[in-house]
């Protein structure tokens, strides 16, 4: 099938979006990159009586790496973000995920924020951002606001931006001192949707123990899940294999609710949760420069 | 509205509907048939082209959107003059690398962008690449044999 006609409006500025988003009040639909919005309207699933297409917009496109962290501009290409220096050193989390994204081809295509903005369950981009504890800067004609991650995703493709509001940046902190990282997950073919996926951000302190963990999974629910649970049960110990397996049964047992669809049941994402988990957190520590008793 | 854009090398001017999509356009309004539609969801890759000289799926961008830029197509591959076939398509046609060929012009316009990123890539490498295209005859055995083949035409001889 084919898009249903629109009005289309190709602004060359931030403000001139917001002033288009406003005056349409609530029936115009930002274009970011278009990897999910074009194939809805194809279908005719989406139906925007108006687009206003950021594609122009070049101040929305940057990685920029300053004290306070890493900034990168909604409108940053996936594919730049993959490739980018500053990233693999400030974000090593993000860049590990970015391959995982669907194919080059569409990575080329889109965008970091069109991907958050989306808020699709199965995306990797909303869980790699919890687990960062990313911030959002969001832009309206009525002023600007940060939203942290943890607040940003409300549900199935549904975040807190409103309908007149724009997505303008991603903030990422700076990996504290014995911080590892990684992001795992199980797609039937490279590119696919995940199954199960995971990111995971741990934390040690002075004397090696665990001081924070933030373990956020993807495809197991309405939207990304912070794996709460899990989190509390390393939080203070040293960590070990025996913790990770704790850590990780807490995950797949009290963290997550799974959906069953055609491309896996719910007790097998469990299974995934549970040995995704494992795999990562134990990934995570050795790069946080734990020395880790026993195997995991 | 009016879109300006260069397609293999020479410049187009358009009236368009917004709605159109880039694919539709390269068919419809300039009878370059070559860039096929398949899924126009973006996950056959019939239809990548190039756009500043990376690949992307034409079926996921509306024609209006590629104004001022530039879009390489099958058809812009080989050159111009003559009947000499682009190396990687030549490549293709020695290692039988196609059967139908409807997924063809999407692999080859995937694959251009990636070898010239990756000018020795291993299996695993190939297949990675080409996981976003689809080809239903199943043939990818000869198509990565044929992207191999494409890379050692232009190796050194003892490898």
């Amino acid at each position: 099938m084919k898009p249903a006609a629109f009005e289309y409006f190709a602004p060359a500025t931030v403000d001139q979006a917001l002033a288009l988003l406003a005056a349409h009040g609530g029936e115009a639909k930002p274009l970011a990159g278009g990897q999910s919005l074009i194939p809805a309207m194809n279908f005719r699933l989406a139906r925007p009586r108006a687009l206003v297409d950021l594609n122009r917009i070049a101040e929305l496109s940057y990685i920029r790496s300053a004290k306070g962290g890493t900034t990168i501009g909604a409108m940053t290409r996936q594919r730049a973000v993959e490739q980018s220096d500053v990233v693999t050193r400030g974000a090593p989390l993000l860049a590990e995920a970015m391959p995982a994204i669907a194919h080059p081809q569409i990575r080329n295509r889109g965008t970091i924020g069109g991907s958050l903005a989306h808020a699709d369950p199965s995306a990797e981009l909303p869980a790699v951002m919890l687990a960062l504890d990313a911030a959002f800067r969001a832009r309206s004609v009525t002023g600007e606001r940060t939203i942290p991650a943890s607040e940003f995703f409300k549900g199935m493709l549904e975040t807190a931006l409103a309908p007149d509001e724009l997505l303008v940046e991603i903030g990422l902190r700076p990996m504290p001192d014995r911080s590892g990282t990684a992001f795992l997950e199980v797609a039937r073919r490279h590119g696919d949707y995940a199954l199960v996926g995971i990111a995971v951000v741990v934390t040690l302190d002075g004397q090696g123990r665990c001081k924070a963990a933030r373990i956020a999974l993807l495809s197991v629910g309405d939207g990304p899940v912070l794996a709460v649970e899990a989190g509390k049960t390393l939080t203070g110990q040293v960590p070990s294999a025996e913790m990770v397996r704790a850590a990780a049964d807490a995950a797949a047992t009290r963290d997550v609710d799974p959906p069953s669809d055609i491309h896996a049941s719910a007790a097998y994402r469990r299974r995934l949760v549970a040995v995704l988990t494992r795999r990562a957190l134990g990934r995570a520590f050795e790069r946080a420069g734990a020395t880790q008793r026993g195997r995991s | 509205m009016t879109l300006g854009v260069t397609v293999n090398g020479a410049r187009y001017e358009r009236a368009v509907e917004p709605r159109l999509l880039l694919s539709d356009f390269l068919r419809h309004e300039l009878g370059l048939t070559g860039t096929h539609v398949g899924c126009e969801h973006g996950v056959c890759g019939a239809c990548t082209v190039l756009l500043d000289g990376e690949a992307v799926r034409s079926c996921l961008m509306f024609a209006i959107q590629a104004d001022e830029h530039e879009i390489t197509t099958v058809e812009g591959l080989a050159p111009s003059s003559g009947d000499t076939l682009h190396p990687l398509q030549a490549a293709f046609r020695e290692a039988h690398g196609l059967q139908c060929g409807f997924c063809t012009p999407g692999v080859l316009m995937t694959l251009v962008p990636f070898l010239r990123d990756h000018p020795d890539p291993d299996e695993r490498a190939i297949r990675e690449a080409l996981s976003g295209n689809l080809c239903r005859c199943t043939g990818y055995q000869n198509i990565v044999v044929a992207v191999r083949h494409a890379c050692d035409a232009h190796s050194t001889p003892d490898r």
